[in-house]
């Protein structure tokens, strides 16, 4: 095989320092890279996220300008969404997938380079706009125009931006789907896979369909803006309110896009410290796999309030409700596989359970905002501000942290500060609540979302809601000491690491050497 | 700030206790749940969040209790040994699946009625057609031979009050505690008769906005190019507040919304008075804004075209109505001491070459706006006040022009 011939090429004049990196197409140092490149964004964002919650920790305006406050919200986002959350997920999978099936690496090593090294360019594009004239994006992640068309000289390095992003997670996705279908080990059929990696395929799919509906509605805004084009300009005959449909075919997959992993991560977690394997191992794929069918038509329910018809509206309202039942497919699966198990609860397991219960609380509040009249209240409130950071911190990115402490060891070859593990995350879990619960009382009370002051109704809620934020932001800093120190030393990590771990990736010593399943491991 | 940190503490254990026991509804000035309106719609709303927030709570009692029972149960500390034959059972996930459809069907039955009737906008008894910009509303009542209360087209444009304007400034000193409706006030209210069924027909000059007030039901987008519809029907009078919802730029966040419902004798005692000061001609003069409508009504009984040309304002008239008027439609872009904004690329207008340079060239922007940029024609002010935002610009900050302006000149340039 010409890719085990490469990489055995490879092994002898591996390049060392900076070049190591540069030209890297090992999957474990792509997967690092993606990791601490996801790291510094989610300290940038969150940065901009404590700038936010520092101007609303009272009514009136004390720090920022309302309109640096929208580049706020907006950057805040894009450097989450894509340069935080996906990238973390990505480098997740370049680590590990290639170690669960079993492959001696990623399926095209040079477009995997390829596909990294885009994202720190584009990153740069999307954070360098705050120092243009008119200042960076501001008219919300979401980009409707015509407001997004205000927007000053960052407008065409938001849409390159956007492009390159989503070209990388193109290339990234069809690196995993290849990888996935051609290299897995003899014997390991699709039902054998863990069920990460099933996460991961039916996610790259979605990339696959969804990333470039995201390119077309950005390359449509550029016409608009500057070749006299009028896809959204009514003036013209166009309808601003296409864009929000093509802008949520796109991004209602994505939001599955970065939760689908994630259950991916809590799918290995549970099992392995219930010491008992996963309950409905059939059902959680059918689950994962309705959940994203289901994605690609419900989007409408994003944009009730544009006016749509009566029929548009029932069938969105329908359609989005039916998600609840693959959803909860899920949540019982996993109750079902710590019953009758046998716990312990490590640092990976907290959150995972952690997970668990946040995520339903958001899964509840979705399922309230998919009730059309009564989203037509909700709408635009912190109670959807409430709902998607709920899925999202306590859903994806305990997810992602779970899977980090839980991986941690076999990354490094050493266990991380057990102690320090657990109180970074009851930091975590209780200042997470206690910043995004009073969002939801906030938003049903009345308050839009997206607005840098507000009426002095909502001034006690939101204080509670910035000093929880300043405090779930500090604690962070101690999951980059933790990490930092697991990787300088430590207790020596086992093979096996977690007494309860099965599959392939716990079958190579830790730390995992440079190269792994050179010879293709048989699996029963 | 000491005291309210106490006040917050105190009312931070009370909410915690509170949302752990998920009662809602349970405390009187710490707002934290929907409004349940006065319209038959939001009460619907509120109905139905309420039985969809219980079914939630029911669900998540259930689940979350087996999910700790768990927790607590199989523990390997308590002794707890895996059960690994537990991995499939075709009958319980059967049941898990079924369960669920069920209650979401019967969730989507009231749901779509009430849906049904949001969406029956048919025979109203009176039509407003609301227009966002950006930062404030216009109103202009559509005038129906068949209506019993409004004969002919008139408008307003609203915009947030003064003193919350001057509050929200970036460090104003001012404690927004001091002013009763901090963001939640108007300088002109929408008013509406009590039961009656209002149609709002919903579009925008600009960007997106959404109009929403929660007592009076849900928000609809207004969006530019297209007219959406909502309705509502009050069933107390009394004032309503609420705010933009859709992003629509710098200043979201402060065009507030008022709705007054009155009687129907008060109502038609206001259209009286409003109706008329604008003209009683069927055409669309949103000439008037707010507050000033009620001072040319007195002068010249009319606005646009017929605004009081012929008189001839003092440099002090027409400096101090010039300030009031900046402050409304100019300041949000180039701020009230006159200096812009470099983050929005908003420019100063102190010292400018513009402001303080050519005289017909400053008249020309305002009236026409410039292409390309976010300065738009404000051609629709009256020439009383565009007279008098010139003068005001060409002598405040500064800009020692002396340039006089009368609303004449105006007329003349359009």
């Amino acid at each position: 095989m010409s890719t085990t011939a490469e990489a055995h090429h490879d092994h002898h004049d591996a390049p060392s320092g900076i070049k190591r990196w540069i030209f890297a197409t090992n999957h474990k140092d792509i997967g690092t890279m993606y990791l601490v490149f996801s790291g510094l964004m989610f300290f940038t964002g969150g940065a901009m996220a404590m700038i936010i919650r520092a101007e609303l920790f009272q009514p009136g305006l004390q720090f920022v300008d309302p309109g640096f406050f929208n580049q706020m919200t907006t950057m805040h986002a894009l450097v989450m969404v894509f340069g935080a959350v996906m990238p973390a997920l990505v480098g997740l999978a370049n680590w590990m997938v290639p170690l669960m099936v079993g492959a001696p690496d990623m399926a095209l090593p040079r477009m995997n380079n390829w596909s990294f090294w885009i994202l720190p360019v584009a990153a740069i594009l999307l954070v360098s706009t705050l120092f243009m004239g008119g200042g960076a994006p501001a008219s919300g992640w979401t980009m409707y125009p015509p407001l997004v068309l205000q927007t000053g000289d960052a407008f065409p390095f938001l849409i390159f931006s956007v492009h390159l992003l989503g070209m990388s997670s193109i290339m990234g996705a069809i690196n995993i789907v290849v990888t996935i279908m051609n290299m897995r080990a003899p014997g390991m059929g699709l039902l054998k896979m863990p069920l990460f990696v099933w996460t991961w395929l039916i996610t790259a799919y979605l990339l696959i369909l969804a990333m470039p509906v995201l390119a077309g509605a950005v390359t449509m805004l550029l016409t608009d803006e500057y070749f006299g084009t009028s896809f959204f300009n009514a003036a013209g005959g166009g309808d601003p309110v296409m864009f929000q449909h093509v802008f949520w075919f796109f991004g209602h997959p994505e939001v599955y896009i970065m939760i689908l992993p994630a259950f991916g991560i809590v799918s290995q977690i549970i099992p392995t410290f219930a010491r008992k394997p996963l309950f409905g191992y059939d059902s959680m794929v059918y689950a994962t796999a309705s959940i994203a069918f289901l994605s690609f038509i419900v989007w409408a329910h994003h944009m009730f309030t544009v006016g749509m018809p009566l029929a548009g509206q029932l069938f969105f309202m329908f359609s989005t409700m039916l998600i609840a039942v693959p959803t909860g497919v899920k949540v019982f699966n996993w109750t079902a596989t710590m019953w009758k198990g046998s716990l312990t609860f490590e640092t990976p397991m907290l959150f995972a359970v952690a997970f668990l219960f946040l995520f339903t609380i958001g899964g509840f509040s979705g399922l309230m905002l998919g009730i059309t009249p009564a989203d037509f209240q909700y709408h635009d409130t912190y109670f959807v501000v409430a709902h998607f950071h709920y899925t999202l911190v306590p859903g994806a990115v305990f997810g992602i942290m779970a899977g980090v402490y839980f991986w941690l060891p076999k990354w490094t070859g050493h266990m991380y500060n057990e102690k320090l593990g657990k109180l970074h995350f009851w930091l975590s879990a209780i200042f997470v609540n206690v910043t995004f619960f009073p969002q939801h009382f906030v938003g049903l009370a009345g308050m839009p979302r997206r607005i840098p002051d507000y009426a002095t109704q909502f001034a006690d809620f939101n204080m509670i809601s910035s000093i929880g934020a300043f405090v779930f932001g500090a604690s962070q800093l101690l999951f980059v000491y933790i990490i930092w120190s697991c990787v300088r030393g430590g207790e020596k990590a086992s093979t096996q690491v977690w007494e309860g771990a099965e599959g392939l990736e716990w079958t190579v010593p830790s730390p995992a050497p440079h190269h792994t399943f050179e010879v293709a491991p048989e699996v029963r | 700030m000491r005291e309210r940190f106490r006040r917050i503490s105190k009312n931070a254990v009370l909410g915690t206790l509170c949302y752990l026991l998920a009662i809602p509804a349970a405390f009187a000035d710490w707002e934290i749940n929907l409004t349940e309106g006065v319209t038959p719609i939001s009460r619907d709303t509120f109905a139905l969040h309420m039985i969809i927030f219980w079914v939630c709570v029911v669900i998540a009692v259930v689940v979350f209790g087996v999910i700790i029972y768990s927790l607590f149960t199989f523990r390997r500390s308590r002794g707890a040994v895996p059960d690994t034959s537990m991995v499939h059972s075709t009958k319980m996930e059967i049941v898990w699946t079924i369960i669920p459809i069920g209650i979401l069907v019967a969730m989507a039955i009231p749901a779509a009625e009430s849906l049904i009737k949001i969406e029956d906008t048919r025979s109203p008894d009176l039509t407003i057609k609301v227009t966002g910009y950006q930062w404030k509303w216009h109103y202009e009542y559509l005038g129906d031979s068949a209506d019993q209360f409004v004969k002919s087209n008139f408008g307003f444009f609203s915009n947030i009050d003064a003193a919350s304007n001057r509050a929200r400034q970036v460090d104003s000193g001012v404690d927004v505690y001091q002013i009763e409706h901090y963001l939640r006030d108007v300088d002109k209210r929408v008013v509406v008769p009590v039961n009656r069924k209002v149609r709002l027909l919903l579009t925008s000059n600009d960007v997106l906005h959404a109009w929403w007030v929660p007592d009076l039901g849900g928000k609809r987008d207004a969006i530019p190019g297209f007219i959406n519809e909502m309705w509502f029907q009050a069933e107390e009078t009394g004032v309503y507040r609420g705010q933009c919802a859709e992003l629509c730029g710098r200043d979201h966040g402060f065009m507030p919304i008022v709705v007054e419902v009155q009687t129907e004798e008060d109502f038609a005692q206001w259209v009286a008075q409003n109706g008329g000061a604008v003209g009683g001609g069927p055409a669309d003069v949103p000439g008037a804004t707010g507050d000033v409508v009620a001072a040319a009504a007195a002068a010249a009984g009319g606005a646009g075209s017929s605004d009081a040309v012929d008189i001839e304002l003092g440099f002090d008239e027409l400096m101090s109505r010039g300030e009031a008027a900046y402050l409304t439609n100019c300041s949000a872009c180039h701020q009230p001491n006159g200096q812009g904004l470099e983050v929005g690329g908003f420019p100063a207008l102190a010292g400018s070459a513009i402001a303080a340079g050519e005289l017909s060239v400053h008249v020309d922007q305002v009236l026409n706006g410039k292409a390309g940029t976010a300065m738009a024609s404000f051609a629709y002010l009256s020439d009383t006040d565009i007279a008098a935002i010139i003068t005001y610009e060409r002598n405040a900050w500064g800009n020692d022009t002396g340039d006089i302006i009368q609303p004449a000149d105006i007329q003349a340039a359009r």
